[in-house]
């Protein structure tokens, strides 16, 4: 019993761990990844290939002074940035990243992988996102400065608008799993058609996939949809007035948000930890491919989309994506229906 | 016990989130304040075996629509009410605030009387097997599209009405472009 | 199809059909065209009419929250009628004022099938999702001529306060379900019933905040502060749709929980309503007295009507049952056509409801100075209009129930009211006009739907019985 305490406590602290790394690991990929798609080199001076840049970043905004404008929200400035990393750390704690594992026969009896296996997951998830927008928009309006306050209206809206397609186009995978553990979804997803197939949701569910893609890529404000940023209009946006550690903690939330998204999209479409001739005891490892694949999508999109226009997003949230998320579920739940009539 | 503790802690929460949420000045702190007291309620949701009730009390309430409060509080840039420094000026002032005040001070003491001078409740309040399964998903569809059908079905009624006069109070006409 | 279990439910789909395809006529409109749009929710109202008359006496249930028994198809009826009266008195009044008719038809709709709704809701929940449905929709129309500074104050008003009432009502729902561990007014009833001897302090409070969230729809005083200015803000047209359609619905879903659910306590609640009754009654009067802008005179009537409404339903013995709905179907038919006359009278940018616009109205529109005095009388509660007999019917119920004090109080206050009307009749009759500017022509339908409103009043004056009857017989299913 003590054991498997400090095994649970070892992997939140393990899942903790990544997902603080994880930022700086997809700052440095970003990097390299977008300097190779511009054709140069990226980072290069610090460390072997340019591989401790991070380090020498975290190091640099550490040092730097912590501003806060004269007529700054004193609370709130202050709350904004914390806002948003907890919500993001929370949301990954219903996210389950593996099957039963016995780490390669270290332990005698095998763990489940992952922080908490609450029964509607899934919903735990969508939740705890949707507090992370008050960061950024509390942000925005604590600033006391017009880029800033501008960011923070533009992110509420966007989030507001995409939660409902990403929630609709998740309604259609509670549809066909049954359930609303996230556990549960990747298991109903064990098994293959006519033998090799792997039965994974992103099969039955392409058009859901693309919306909850789409839409997560907005949730998470990341570019075609990073209005609340946009350099070239709004300076930085909502983050513009913020230095130091401050400053650091929204890219940190972004980051692990994107973590959280690629997760969850594994989970919900792409089968989890199953993954065709791996044994589930080490299905761990397939999960973290996809979900460096689908990281790795999302830094290849902000390097070739350029961002669209405010009003064409807003139009595109409410006029195409959100009536395709519910035609697609009126279509799921028909077929569902037919099928297990 | 730490059941009955949580309670107390989640209890004490809402109210006192509730109670600061009308003594601020600024219209920013009163929201975020009132997010504070969904998110207690919330957790006495999860005290209640209800965190299907509970999630939803999170994504509904403190995830949806108070962030379109916000919203408005931002757009609106609405001024601190600097006239009343005091939070007590208000009542201080009018005669007729002060009997709305000795109103609520009444209805605070009735419920207060009427709560706690219950002993039991008569109703039937077991929903008759195990309060896991009864506030499950499945079950809480179940009932909703079986007992709570009309209700349920006339909800949608009411959104529409809502949006049809938020369109017609705000929404542009043809003879005013 | 008058078999299965959603039989209840059809008035109400009729008219939230009626509803939507005003809605969608208006999505296709094309800009400028004219539409008869109105015809779409004649022709929904005129369906909800017919299936709740084959409905009659079924008691058919739906979903066991809908029952379509006589006392809620006596209601629909009522307002029915009202719909009517008010989609006729419309078409001319939406095009003079610029008022987008798809919208406005849409809401008279929406809010019309939510007051149905709760005149046959056997569901607390359902009730107040009735009552929401049907206030929001009246929220909107009090404040839909945005270019009027008042209209938006009065819906304004309208809205912070019902918000704040509602919360009342949900509080009371909550503590009844608290008690009784279901919404379901039957089981409540039975409940209650087995339980009537105890002395439970929460039902009590749930009654008492059930019965703030009712009274203040009602606008029984001290909840009517909101009434003068949201009836004088609002277009005279939706003034005469809520003074009516509200008011009967509200009083309808009342008089189901209170008679029915919460019965056996009515030693308790009877005080509460004598106090609330006597109160309503003096205060729309006495203030009504002072008032020189017409919607505003009749705002305070209305409140005083419902008072005597609210000794109707204290005094509910043999000879008061009937005399509830029947004083209910008077108040509407008589309401409307007061404020049916406002309406067709006013122009565009002037609402010409002061009491001075009406001087001389006799030698310029002959017609409609009839029509309004008729009305007038009937709310004054004068022989041979159908007000008459509706408070004699309270009147007499008061006295042989005993409740002597009431039934004074109601003589009294009529008489005084009597005051007020007849100045507005005098002003008419024998005053020259002072203001320049003639009152607008008025449209065929305009005066059709008032003749058949004057028509109505003298009826249910001169032949009461058969409605009477008929009011008896369908208040009875209720308990």
């Amino acid at each position: 019993m003590e054991l498997r305490l400090l095994v649970q406590l070892g992997i939140i602290g393990l899942a903790f761990f990544m997902l603080i790394n994880a930022s700086a690991v997809l700052v440095l990929a970003e990097r390299k990844i977008m300097a190779a798609i511009q054709q140069r080199y990226g980072p290069y001076l610090v460390g072997p290939h340019g591989m401790l840049q991070p380090l020498a970043d975290i190091l640099k905004l550490l040092m730097k002074e912590e501003l806060r404008p004269k007529e700054a929200d004193k609370w709130l400035f202050t709350l904004a940035p914390v806002i948003a990393v907890t919500a993001a750390f929370t949301a990954f704690a219903t996210v389950p990243f593996g099957a039963e594992t016995t780490f390669f026969g270290l332990l005698d009896e095998p763990v489940k992988l992952g922080i908490a296996d609450v029964n509607v997951g899934l919903l735990v998830v969508f939740a705890v996102t949707s507090m992370g927008v008050y960061g950024i928009v509390l942000a925005g309006w604590a600033s006391n400065s017009k880029y800033s306050l501008l960011g923070g209206l533009r992110s509420s809206a966007q989030m507001i608008s995409y939660e409902l397609s990403y929630a609709t186009a998740l309604a259609s995978v509670v549809l066909l799993s049954g359930s609303l553990s996230l556990r549960e979804i990747v298991n109903a997803q064990e098994g293959y058609w006519f033998g090799f197939i792997p039965q994974w949701y992103l099969f039955l569910q392409p058009l859901g996939f693309i919306i909850y893609g789409i839409a997560g890529v907005a949730e998470t404000n990341r570019a075609p949809f990073d209005f609340p940023e946009a350099e070239q209009e709004l300076v930085s946006g909502y983050n513009t007035e913020y230095s130091s550690v401050r400053f650091a903690l929204f890219p940190q939330a972004e980051y692990i948000n994107m973590v959280t998204m690629s997760a969850v999209a594994t989970n919900l479409y792409l089968g989890g930890w199953h993954f065709p001739f791996v044994p589930v005891e080490y299905g761990w490892i397939a999960f973290l491919a996809k979900v460096g694949f689908l990281l790795f999508a999302y830094i290849w999109i902000r390097w070739t989309v350029p961002r669209y226009r405010y009003d064409q997003l807003m139009q595109f949230g409410w006029k195409w994506l959100l009536p395709a998320a519910v035609i697609n579920l009126l279509i799921t739940a028909a077929v569902f229906l037919y099928f297990n009539a | 016990m730490p059941e009955t503790l949580q309670f107390y802690l989640f209890a004490a929460l809402a109210i006192g989130a509730s109670a600061l949420v009308i003594g601020q000045r600024n219209p920013m702190h009163s929201v975020l304040l009132l997010i504070a007291s969904f998110g207690a309620l919330a957790g006495l949701y999860v005290l209640l075996d209800a965190p299907f009730v509970a999630v939803a009390q999170i994504i509904i309430y403190a995830g949806a629509i108070m962030v379109l409060f916000l919203f408005v509080v931002m757009l609106l840039n609405a001024p601190q009410e600097d006239a009343h420094k005091d939070p007590f000026a208000l009542v201080r002032q009018s005669g007729l605030t002060r009997v709305g005040a000795v109103l609520a001070l009444l209805l605070l003491l009735q419920l207060s009387w009427a709560l706690l001078s219950v002993s039991g409740l008569a109703g039937p309040v077991d929903a008759g097997g195990d309060a896991a399964v009864v506030s499950s998903v499945p079950e809480l569809g179940r009932v909703l599209f079986t007992d709570y059908m009309f209700a349920f079905e006339a909800t949608s009624v009411l959104i529409l009405v809502a949006m049809v006069g938020a369109v017609v109070l705000a929404g542009r006409r043809e003879n005013e472009e | 199809m008058f078999n299965s279990s959603f039989d209840a439910v059809i008035p109400i789909v009729c008219v939230v059909l009626a509803a939507l395809a005003a809605m969608a006529a208006e999505a296709f409109r094309g800009k400028g065209e004219r539409m008869p749009i109105g015809l779409l929710g004649l022709v929904g109202l005129v369906a909800a009419g017919v299936s709740s008359a084959l409905l009659w006496n079924r008691n058919a249930a739906s979903f066991g929250v809908l029952v379509a028994d006589n006392f809620g198809l006596f209601v629909t009826g009522i307002l029915v009628v009202v719909g009517i009266l008010t989609i006729l008195f419309s078409s001319e009044v939406l095009e003079r004022d610029g008022i987008p008719a798809g919208e406005y038809y849409a809401l008279m709709l929406f809010s019309l099938s939510g007051m149905i709704m709760m005149a046959m809701a056997n569901d607390l929940l359902v009730v107040f999702v009735a009552l929401e449905i049907m206030s929001i929709a009246v929220y909107v129309l009090t404040g839909i001529r945005r270019d009027k500074p008042e209209a938006t104050e009065a819906s304004f008003k309208y809205f912070l306060l019902g918000a704040f009432s509602s919360a009342f009502f949900l509080y009371g729902i909550a503590f009844t379900f608290g008690v009784a561990g279901t919404t379901r007014l039957d089981a409540i009833g039975e409940l209650m019933a087995a339980q009537a001897m105890v002395d439970n302090p929460l039902v009590l409070l749930a009654m008492g905040l059930l019965m703030v969230g009712f009274c203040f729809k009602i606008s029984v005083v001290p909840f009517h502060m909101w009434t003068p200015d949201a009836y004088q803000g609002a277009p005279a047209i939706v003034t005469g749709f809520m003074s009516t359609g509200v008011k009967a619905a509200a009083f309808a879903a009342f008089a189901r929980v209170f008679l029915s659910a919460f019965e056996p306590y009515i030693a308790d609640w009877a005080p509460a309503i004598w106090v609330l009754a006597a109160l309503t009654m003096i205060v729309g009067t006495v203030v009504g007295v002072a008032q020189v802008n017409l919607k505003r005179m009749l705002a305070y009537s209305s409140i005083a009507h419902g008072g005597y409404l609210l000794v109707g339903l204290l005094s509910a013995n043999e000879v008061g049952k009937a005399a509830i709905l029947f004083y209910l179907a008077a108040y509407a038919v008589t309401n409307l056509a007061a404020f049916g006359v406002i309406a067709v009278l006013g122009a565009r940018d002037q609402g010409n409801d002061e009491l001075r616009d009406y001087a001389g109205l006799w030698h310029s529109r002959p017609a409609l100075a009839t029509l309004m005095t008729v009305s007038l009388l009937s709310l004054g509660g004068l022989p041979p209009t159908a007000g008459f007999i509706g408070k004699w019917y309270i009147f007499a119920a008061a006295v042989s129930a005993g409740y002597y004090g009431l039934a004074i109080i109601g003589v009294l206050t009529s008489v005084i009211s009597v005051f007020f009307y007849l100045r507005v009749v005098v002003m008419m009759f024998m005053k020259d006009r002072e203001v320049a500017g003639m009152p607008a022509q008025v449209s065929g339908l305009g005066m059709a739907a008032l003749a058949v409103a004057i028509a109505a009043i003298f009826y249910l004056g001169i032949l009461p019985t058969q409605v009477l009857d008929l009011a008896a017989r369908s208040i009875s299913t209720i308990f």
